[in-house]
């Protein structure tokens, strides 16, 4: 018989022994879970500055997965550089420089050509969107290192001090700084004396809603959630994306027990058993701070399993007991402390969105889900899912302590409540400032700012990041609050504010805004995947094709799966309804 | 029942119905292209939106319930613009050409009048992946429904095709963005069968070309007996498609898939063939397939027949019918395996009383199995379907890799523990089904009687038994139970390779699930304690009542296609037709009568390998071949080829010159599965029709025509004109299958037993009691055998033969066929890579094997499924044929021989 004599590749790869090795050792602390896929990885780009496809493999291996299922979670992320056989590895110093609108404004793209001219060849310079520090645009993140008001000389000056990591923020409060200005009481006390009921009514009389851009009302939330099946879990979202928006950073970097308070607070009251925490991976020494005071906070307490603990059950409550410290140290008389959880997001926006969160939680591609159901009742690992926003959780003491009128009565033309507006672009003053909701952006500008920067005159501005729209000058008398803009076509979300002047052109925002959203889609949906990309192509027209871009809107709000499909064509609706002369033919 | 309104109308829906297949059931369409029967729900294509008065946004119909007082549009303006929209940014990035007649993209386009896009292609130039032989992969007509990922990765658990990367990057990818046919992929196909636009496709651009007919079929290679449907143009088979049968539900592998076109090979005989008189015969195989008339010379079918049954009727006259054996196929239809027993058992004699000298190979496979099944419970078959699993709360694989051997049956063991049901996998050799089980045992070759009687002995010692279950359906637990005292785990471990806490774990793990099913295959059977070995199983099975329901049970994975079918029809020496043994007066006289004959042998036959042996030794001097080859499949093959040579007269019916027909006087070319109409028994004891799809070449015949002509030969005056009258001859002779009409086959498989006309049959059986003759199980207990030749210095390697998945068996088939050669074109052999390391052996170095039989050359394989101490290789390539080394050692039950274990040197070759 005829032989068919070609010799026959093997299939698929040989497993590299070396490899094996090498993964154990970077991951032998951590338990073996299929959820911490994320985690590994962050492991293996963190000492090798990239993902070799052989220790891919080994960990597909070790997880007893196949390779595709670490391959396509992999890939999803933007901080993860995988490199394949025989192919050079990325320099192991990247300096990433914002190009979203802020920073852009602030002349990025200027600064990331002359980056690309004058850095050492071993350096690569990388454009990526929002890094969360609006208020300092333009940003050069060396390494981990966050350059304020980057220039050529800046960065260079801190290379060559070899500055490439983020450190915890001096302006943090400790644990102990923290207890000592008597943080933590109202938890004890809530332990002590359990008011769930009560402290639910507090929070829905007070009409807190969700702060992260959903606006869900809280105090409901937390009463759905209890209803449900235990065990329940809790999601704190810390993915802050929203180009504009930097508000969470400053109340990590300030006051960071607050926040843990309120997240206490709230699983004590809704009983939940386990808290996931997840940071986007751009805030590093926040993840530090994160990190350490976590373990501060443990140390407390007698726990009987820790979050890395290799025997994992994982929906057994725990139960501590108080340890006296000698020596004048802080005294907690805690009794129970539900475990915490830190995960590192890894360069996504979608993750953003509390489904896609949760699948990255999970380990899988940040991909939204099908609701219903709603995760309050199918969630993180399927089951009731508490999730909220860090700042939703960060007033939950103020609310309980000084009441529901302390925060519903602080409001401005006829709103409720207040919000922590994150505002950059050309004022003089940029920065987080808690203001009345309902302000206007006249007022806000005004009274907070300081006013528009040297030479700027008011042209428009985002009233809530990217996803916000874009509204005029003639329109910045309107109050700012959840609900007061949908009639303009806009939102507040974040309460993400940018400041444009008559220097800036909104059809460039919005272009800026439409490639972000390309490039930050997750891909799942045909609405959003193709249409922001053709969007974006009609965009680029010199004359808008205003039929098509509108019908195309109209598509994209009705049939995305998530609400980054449904908001991306925002900036562009405004530009023909309110900024018609930059696109006439 | 919930009501709500679908455009306007009064719906009901069921519960759990989607507001998408409640529309269907209506006969209201929907645009759909990620949603596929069979495949979870995606909703990401975001074609099949619909309003919901009430709600912000529209809804994706596939993925939502319909609520009471709903009220939901289909095809109204907003939802109309949004279907439309979607379809055509799809349209956008399509590409030029079509890959695909059926491109459901272009269909939706077409019915919703979208015509062109207004949208500019963007989608980056993609270049076509045509890396793999059996599948082309052109991204550029990708829609990324996923759909071809929930079949790999859901339906089939091969987990090769995922979606990488995001946003308009978005890619699927196979392993790790590795071009198809370099990556893990094993080709079963149903991604292609899942892709709606083409993007994956059969190669060889098949899918542009328009069939004249469909042929509804069943597959002829494995056990599992997945049902198909054949493409066919010009005479010729363009491609397969899965169809939906118990079995399968669509699915298939890459033989049943790509592996059709052995039928047009141009080896296939198409004349008959006499050896020439001037040819010596050889022991020692040296031939060329091709060129078979250097050997043999053509004739006519009159002459080729008259030549064949005059050798037989010589030899009966002079050295009488005893000198007389056949081998039937295990590959051919029902029918023509039962003319075959009938022919050798009326025609290889005198006056109508011929012998039991009939066999097939079932005997190298599980006769061990069916042996301890008959003596045990009475029946030689499955209790449950191999599916079933779904319904089993923990399952025993032991000594079989299904992921080989029966792929679509083994996705289903992957789908069930996908959902919760617990794997122990008990096998000397890992597998892919190593990283879903919950415990990998893997215990030393041949050590299984001490594995499960330790087993046993911890449910007995920990009470885990079905006491009530004992005492009312089995006989002789008192016997075994004293017997298994001796069998603790902590003295077995030593033994068997396994830690006495592991032992304890599987077996309590065994014991105390609701429903557990135990499958095996090779590694019990093939053995010289092979029949031990599956009393064994037999009895943890009674011991615990897993047995009589869903989900339980005792499954021996059957290997061929119809080897169930050809050990039902008495293709055996011991029994007639559905088991009836030759020596039983009442048995006798049922077939007498139906034959029509005044005698028939009371004698038990020989078994395959005895004919062998005998014909080495000149007892038997003529045999009939029909669709075997024992010159590649028969253990110590070197032997069994002199044995072959030394016949007077041997007669081979096939597809091919193989090589057992080297050795024949005559060879008569034979019909392939695809060219015949017949009925074939797959492992879970169903019965389907096989139709014939294209006609076969050259002269060559029907197999069942070729038997009766040589019956008429020999003086039996048989006249079937179908196939259809000989199965009606079956049932009256076999109660199993006595109530199942050729009609009802047309149109369903039937389980039997299938008693009378109007019964359903039955998939599972033993619910109330065994067919024995007290209605009980006997048990038998089993000590420890060892096996024939075990390592010692001079040979310290043990040898495992066994299969790979992209051939069958002796490769007649399938090294015939473009696709799946190419996938596997050499000879290889697993090494574990530390005994590599020792003996200075790489992948792909060249290797001598030498036993104490024969040697044979091969290429170095690493693995690190092969345990230390051991190599593996498939018997299919003539080159470097396997049982060259093989131990032909009995069973003395079952007759079958110890394949799966004998000593072997192996040695680096110096080039």
């Amino acid at each position: 018989m005829k032989k068919n004599k070609h010799r026959r590749q093997k299939r698929g790869r040989s497993i590299s022994a070396s490899a094996v090795d090498e993964l154990q050792k970077l991951i032998k602390d951590l338990p073996c879970q299929r959820d911490l896929l994320i985690e590994y990885l962050h492991r293996i780009q963190d000492h090798f500055h990239c993902l070799p496809i052989e220790h891919l493999h080994a960990l597909a291996k070790i997880l007893g997965i196949s390779q595709v299922e670490v391959y396509e979670v992999a890939s999803f992320y933007h901080h993860f550089d995988i490199v394949k056989e025989g192919e050079p590895r990325p320099p192991e110093l990247t300096i990433r420089v914002c190009d979203s609108i802020s920073c852009c404004m602030a002349g990025s793209e200027e600064l990331i050509s002359q980056l690309e001219n004058t850095v050492a060849k071993n350096i690569r310079i990388q454009a990526v969107p929002c890094v969360g520090r609006c208020d300092s645009a333009p940003i050069a993140v060396i390494g981990t290192n966050a350059v304020p008001h980057a220039s050529v000389d800046k960065i260079n000056k801190e290379i060559d001090a070899a500055s490439t990591r983020d450190c915890i923020p001096e302006t943090a409060i400790l644990l102990n700084e923290y207890i000592k200005q008597g943080g933590y009481q109202l938890y004890q006390q809530l332990l002590n004396q359990p008011d769930n009921e009560s402290v639910i009514n507090s929070l829905e009389d007070s009409g807190l809603r969700g702060l992260g851009g959903a606006g869900f009302p809280v105090g409901r939330k937390w009463r759905i959630v209890s209803e449900q099946p235990s065990p329940r879990v809790m999601a704190v979202n810390i993915d802050e994306g929203e180009p504009g928006t930097f508000k969470d950073r400053y109340y990590l970097e300030h006051d960071v027990h607050r926040f843990f308070e309120g997240m206490l607070i709230a699983a004590h009251v809704v009983g939940v058993a386990e808290i996931y925490i997840y940071l986007r991976d751009e805030y590093a020494g926040i993840r530090d701070l994160l990190t350490q005071e976590i373990a501060a906070l443990n140390t407390q307490f007698l726990m009987r399993r820790l979050h890395t603990n290799n025997s994992v059950d994982r929906f057994k409550q725990q139960n501590g007991k108080l340890i006296k410290k000698s020596g004048g140290g802080a005294i907690l008389n805690l009794q129970s402390l539900p475990p915490i959880h830190l995960r590192r997001g890894a360069g996504a926006y979608i993750c953003g969105e509390e489904s896609a969160m949760i699948e990255s939680i999970e380990g899988k591609r940040g991909m939204p889900r099908q609701r219903p159901p709603f995760v309050a009742q199918v969630g993180l690992f399927n089951r009731p899912t508490l999730e909220h926003n860090m700042e939703s959780l960060y007033w939950v003491r103020d609310i309980v302590e000084k009441g529901s009128d302390w925060f519903s009565s602080q409001g401005r033309n006829e709103r409720k409540g207040f919000r922590s507006f994150s505002v950059s672009g050309r004022v003089k003053n940029p920065g987080v400032y808690i203001a009345p909701a309902g302000i206007t952006l006249l007022q806000l500008v005004d009274e907070y700012c300081g006013g528009m920067s040297q030479g700027h005159k008011l042209y428009g501005y985002l009233p809530g990041g990217a996803s916000g729209g874009i509204l005029p000058a003639r329109l910045a008398n309107i109050p700012l609050d959840f609900d007061t803009l949908q009639e303009y076509d806009c939102f507040i979300g974040s309460a993400a504010i940018i400041v444009l002047s008559e220097q800036d052109s909104a059809r460039d925002i919005a272009t800026n805004s439409m490639k972000f959203f390309e490039h930050e889609s997750c891909g799942q949906c045909t609405p959003c995947r193709l249409g922001t990309t053709k969007a974006l192509n009609l965009m680029q027209d010199k004359n808008w094709d205003i039929e098509l871009l509108q019908e195309l809107s109209i598509v994209m709000q009705d049939a995305s799966i998530c609400g980054l499909g449904q908001a991306a064509p925002n900036p562009m609706q405004c530009v023909i309804r309110y900024f018609p002369d930059e696109i006439k033919p | 029942m919930i009501n709500f309104k679908l455009n306007g109308k009064s719906i009901v829906a069921k519960k759990g119905e989607t507001i998408f297949k409640v529309a269907q059931r209506h006969g209201v369409e929907i645009p759909h292209l990620c949603y596929q029967d069979g495949l979870a729900e995606a909703g990401n294509c975001r074609a099949c939106m619909v309003e919901i008065k009430g709600e912000r946004t529209l809804a994706a119909s596939c993925c939502r319930q319909p609520t009471s007082d709903m009220e939901v549009s289909t095809d109204n303006k907003r939802t109309l613009q949004a279907q439309k929209m979607v379809l055509e940014l799809l349209q956008s990035d399509m590409p030029e050409k079509d890959y695909t007649l059926d491109n459901e993209l272009q269909q939706w386009s077409d019915k919703f009048d979208v015509k062109t896009s207004r949208f500019k292609r963007q989608r980056a130039v993609v270049k076509n992946d045509s890396s793999h032989p059996a599948i082309t992969v052109n991204l550029d007509a990708c829609i990324h429904c996923t759909r071809c990922l929930r079949a790999c990765r859901d339906i089939q658990v091969n987990d090769v095709i995922g979606l990488a990367k995001r946003g308009t990057n978005t890619e699927i990818v196979f392993d790790m963005q590795d071009p198809l046919g370099k990556s893990t992929c094993v080709a079963c196909g149903e991604c292609v069968q899942a892709c709606p636009t083409g993007a994956l496709m059969p190669a060889g651009e098949m899918g542009m070309i328009e069939a004249d007919k469909t042929v509804d079929s069943v597959c002829p290679y494995c056990g599992v007996g997945c049902l198909l449907t054949y493409k066919v143009k010009d005479n010729k088979i363009l491609s397969v498609k899965g169809r939906n049968g118990p079995a399968n539900q669509q699915r298939l592998c890459v033989k049943g898939r790509f592996g059709f076109d052995y039928i047009n090979h141009p080896e296939r005989l198409t004349k008959p063939l006499i050896r020439r008189t001037d040819i010596e015969k050889t022991a020692e195989l040296d031939f060329d397939p091709a060129n078979p008339l250097q050997i043999f010379r053509e004739a006519s079918w009159d002459e080729a027949l008259d030549y064949a049954a005059a050798g037989f009727k010589d030899i009966i006259k002079k050295q009488g019918k005893y000198a007389l054996a056949g081998l039937g196929s295990a590959k051919g239809s029902c029918e023509e395996a039962y003319l075959f027993q009938k022919l050798i058992r009326t025609g290889f004699g005198t006056d109508g009383c011929g012998t039991n000298n009939v066999d097939h190979c079932t005997r190298l496979c599980h006769a061990s199995s069916v042996t301890a099944l008959l003596e045990g419970l009475g029946s030689g078959a499955v209790s449950n379907p191999m599916a079933d699993v779904k319904n089993s709360d923990v399952i025993i694989i032991i000594g079989a890799d299904p992921t080989i051997n029966h792929p679509v049956g083994a996705s289903w063991m992957k789908n069930a523990i996908k959902n919760g049901t617990k794997l122990i996998f008990m096998n000397p050799r890992g597998s892919e089904l190593t990283r879903h089980a919950t415990h990998f045992v893997q215990f030393k070759p041949a050590s299984d009687v001490a594995l499960l009687n330790a087993m046993m002995n911890v449910i007995v010692s920990e009470n885990l038994v079905d006491q009530d279950f004992i005492d009312t359906n089995t006989e002789g637990y008192e016997e075994l139970r004293l017997h298994l005292l001796d069998y603790t785990p902590e003295k077995m471990a030593e033994i068997c390779g396994v830690s006495s806490e592991e032992i304890r774990q599987i077996a309590r793990l065994y014991a105390s699930a609701k429903n557990a099913m135990i499958l095996w295959g090779m590694g019990i059977s093939q053995h010289v304690h092979g029949t031990d070995n599956a009393r064994c199983l037999i009895s943890l099975c009674m011991i615990t009542g897993q047995i009589g329901r869903p989900g339980t049970g005792l499954h021996p994975l059957r290997g061929q296609n119809n080897v169930q079918g050809a050990s039902d029809v008495g293709l055996i020496p011991m029994v007639f037709p559905d088991y009836q043994a030759v020596d039983n007066n009442e048995v006798q006289q049922r077939f007498r009568k139906l034959w029509n004959v005044e005698e028939l042998d009371r004698k038990a036959g020989l078994t395959t390998v005895e004919m062998v042996n005998h014909a080495f030794e000149g007892k038997i001097r003529g045999m009939y071949i029909e669709g075997e080859n024992p010159a590649m499949s028969d253990p110590d093959v070197l032997h069994a080829r002199v044995a072959l040579a030394r016949l007077d007269h041997l007669v081979v019916q096939d597809l091919f010159m193989t090589e057992t027909a080297f050795y024949a006087g005559v060879i008569l070319p034979a019909a392939a599965n695809a060219e015949k109409t017949g009925t074939y028994i797959n492992s879970d004891r169903a019965v389907q029709l096989g139709r014939q799809a294209v006609t076969p070449p050259g002269e060559a015949k029907q197999d069942w025509w070729i038997i009766q002509q040589i019956a008429k030969r020999l003086g039996l005056d048989w006249d079937y004109t179908t196939p259809e009258e000989i199965f009606n001859e079956m049932r009256q002779c076999m109660d199993s299958i006595a109530g199942i009409t050729w009609q009802r086959l047309q149109t369903e498989s039937v389980s039997y037993p299938c008693l009378n006309e109007g019964d359903t049959g039955e998939a599972i059986i033993f619910k109330h009691g065994f067919p024995t003759k007290s209605g009980k199980a006997k048990l038998v207990p089993a000590s420890i055998i060892p096996p024939d030749e075990q390592p010692d210095n001079d040979y310290p390697y043990i040898l495992i033969t066994g299969r790979q998945l992209e051939h069958w068996h002796t490769g007649s088939m399938t090294r015939r066929t473009k696709i799946l050669d190419s996938l596997e074109p050499e000879p290889w052999v697993a090494v574990n890579y530390r005994d590599a390391l020792q003996l200075g052996l790489e992948e792909g170095s060249s290797m001598r094997l030498e036993t104490r039989r024969g040697s044979i050359e091969t290429l170095v394989r690493l693995s690190d499924n092969s345990p230390t101490g051991t190599v593996y290789m498939p018997f299919c390539y003539f080159e470097a044929a396997a049982n060259i080394l093989t131990n032909a050692a009995l069973d003395p039950e079952a007759k079958i021989a110890e394949l799966k274990y004998c000593a072997v040197r192996v040695s680096k070759v110096k080039i």
